[in-house]
């Protein structure tokens, strides 16, 4: 597609591309001056400025923050509910959508219409602080996965897409005398495998970035996810993250909240390029009408 | 698999009403007992809705009673609209209406066009690479939590050696309080929704975009039609309802006003502009311990969201477009 290179278009071209280059420089610069601070030595830190490459490197914030348990348990924590989570959420999600792929199975309308509705009204948060309550969840890890062991939306995408494979392979496998579950674990799920990725990687991310959940349902210290001890140390300003015997004089207060948001946002970014050749994929089949 | 029901019906001419109910009875029967691998797969995914969707509907009857924890949903007392009328005439009630209507409307005017245009943009670049290159940077911060996002901010903005309040006071000699002003919040609130969701809000825009046909280009341009002709000839009426779906989508979202980042935002001096509905739900109801009062404005806050999500429906339909449900 060539456009005639008249001097207008060509302007045009010009004022684009910067525009957008900066648009997409803004987007990073705020992760680069973050990782930047976090490795430069407290002197250099101490005279301000804008970091984007340290010129004196210096661990010396991350040995702080590693001095104490308090950031590598709420780590722990973090990557288990993400773990044990996204493996609850990628089981439920899967084990329902299945079945209710399947057009002649009785009474499947009316549980699609029950999860639609889920879509379009809610209890809210009181009620459904209560519900978890009595199942004696609160204050344990669970009430970070099982209350969101399902996206409505995310099941209904899953619906669509095993609607779409072909019934051929299924019959064949049940002749070789599988059951239903046999087929959906041994044909379905393989043939699947990108589908689910895609969805693992996105529940995933939530379970990392689980906030609110955590204020809502926990109330020990020692069980919190990563981001409320974020909040804790860079809004709040409050927990002291290191071990007492570090002379406090000797970090700076800002390379230390940017040395746990590193911590924060890293696994993020490490997955972030499988999530990006998913993601398109995953939209698409979003726009999917159920 | 369908094939399975066609058999039984044709094996006998059902005779009387009595006799075809019968057969209908022996056929759900026989499909129960088919299928049913298939239910006991149900059941933990209904197990869980019912737990954690519909149970919880149920208990939005607390905000008719004087709920008390050892009581129960069951057992505590039905006191009607008493919450309600409080909460409509607690002079808080507007603040708190305010607030949520200017955050949103702050958000429609500011943010909603900006994915647009920017996917215009992008859409008129040649070079692949590029185009490519802006893509993966601009998506990353919407998978960053909210707590990063407003941590960063925190961090550049505050008047304790914050990057730009430096630049600031070396231009002017002053320093903003940017986060406790509250003449400042929604300014921050806005600007923190845009770098954050503006560059993944191209991705449906720029997927509606990939499905024009080129030849519409081409022929256009041999009819002689510029740049800004094809942009508004071609590439705005392929993402017309894409635009308007997603408009639906917000105005029947327009009472969620983002909760987790304006409760991370609200600090006791900016409360006056800060305070939402979600946010007010919270500190009556887990912190205070007035959980029918919450309830019963966490209720008002579903019913009119869901009133506005239906009625937006309703009304892209008459514009002819397909609605969302």
């Amino acid at each position: 597609m060539r456009q005639d290179q008249t001097w207008g278009n060509r302007l045009f071209d010009i004022i684009n591309h910067s525009i957008l280059f900066i648009v997409a420089i803004l987007c990073v610069m705020p992760f680069i001056y973050v990782l930047a601070v976090s490795f430069a030595s407290p002197a250099e830190v101490a005279k301000g400025g804008l970091i984007l490459w340290p010129k004196e490197w210096s661990l010396v914030s991350y040995q702080y923050i590693f001095s104490s348990d308090t950031l590598p348990r709420s780590l722990l924590v973090s990557i288990y509910i993400t773990v044990v989570g996204t493996f609850i959420n990628l089981a439920f999600t899967s084990l329902m959508a299945y079945p209710l792929s399947k057009p002649h199975l009785r009474g499947r309308n009316p549980i699609l219409l029950g999860v639609l509705i889920t879509m379009l009204f809610s209890g809210g948060m009181i009620p459904t602080y209560f519900v978890v309550n009595a199942l004696n969840m609160t204050n344990t890890l669970w009430s970070l996965m099982i209350p969101s062991a399902i996206s409505a939306f995310n099941l209904i995408v899953l619906k669509n897409f095993f609607q779409q494979i072909p019934d051929g392979l299924e019959d064949s496998a049940k002749i070789d005398g599988c059951n239903d579950m046999g087929v959906l674990i041994r044909i379905v799920l393989p043939l699947s495998l990108p589908a689910m990725a895609t969805f693992g990687l996105f529940y995933a991310v939530a379970h990392w970035n689980t906030f609110f959940n955590a204020i809502l349902y926990i109330n020990d210290n020692d069980k919190w996810p990563i981001q409320v001890l974020l909040r804790e140390i860079v809004i709040l300003a409050q927990s002291r993250v290191g071990d007492s015997s570090f002379d406090e004089m000797d970090v700076q207060p800002l390379t230390i909240r940017m040395a746990v948001i590193v911590f924060a946002t890293v696994p993020i970014l490490l997955v972030y390029p499988f999530l990006q050749k998913h993601f398109a994929k995953g939209v698409m089949l979003g726009s999917v009408k159920g | 698999m369908e094939t399975n029901q066609a058999p039984t019906e044709a094996n006998a001419v059902p005779q009387t009403k009595r006799e075809l109910r019968m057969q209908k009875r022996r056929q759900l029967l026989r499909d129960l007992v088919r299928d049913r691998w298939m239910y006991l797969m149900l059941l933990p995914g209904v197990l869980y809705f019912v737990i954690f969707k519909y149970v919880p509907m149920y208990g939005v009857s607390m905000a008719f009673q004087d709920y008390k924890p050892y009581t129960g949903f069951f057992g505590s007392p039905w006191v009607g609209f008493k919450h309600f009328e409080r909460f409509f005439s607690e002079p808080q009630f507007w603040m708190l209406f305010r607030n949520t209507i200017v955050l949103a409307l702050y958000n429609l005017i500011f943010f909603f066009p900006l994915p647009i245009i920017l996917a215009l943009m992008l859409n008129e670049l040649r070079r692949e690479r590029f185009k490519r290159f802006v893509q993966t940077l601009i998506y990353i911060p919407h998978f960053v939590s909210w707590v990063v996002v407003v941590g960063i901010f925190y961090i550049l903005f505050t008047t304790e050696n914050g990057i730009l309040n430096e630049i600031i006071y070396q231009i002017t000699g002053e320093k903003i309080a940017f986060l406790l002003e509250k003449d400042w919040f929604r300014t921050m609130i806005v600007s923190q929704s845009i770098w954050k969701e503006v560059g993944w809000g191209t991705v449906i825009f720029l997927a509606a975009l990939a499905g024009v046909d080129l030849q519409q280009y081409e022929a256009a341009r041999i009819d002689g039609a510029g740049r800004w002709r094809q942009l508004w000839h071609i590439t705005l009426p392929a993402i017309r309802s894409t635009i308007i779906i997603l408009l639906i989508l917000r105005l029947g979202n327009f009472l969620d006003s983002g909760f987790e980042q304006i409760f991370l935002m609200i600090t006791p001096t900016n409360r006056e502009v800060s305070e939402v509905f979600d946010t007010y739900v919270y500190t009556k109801g887990m912190t205070q311990a007035q959980y029918s009062y919450s309830a019963a404005v966490g209720l008002f806050k579903s019913f009119v969201g869901l009133i506005l999500v239906l009625g937006s429906n309703w009304m892209a339909k008459r514009f002819g477009e397909e609605g969302v449900y």
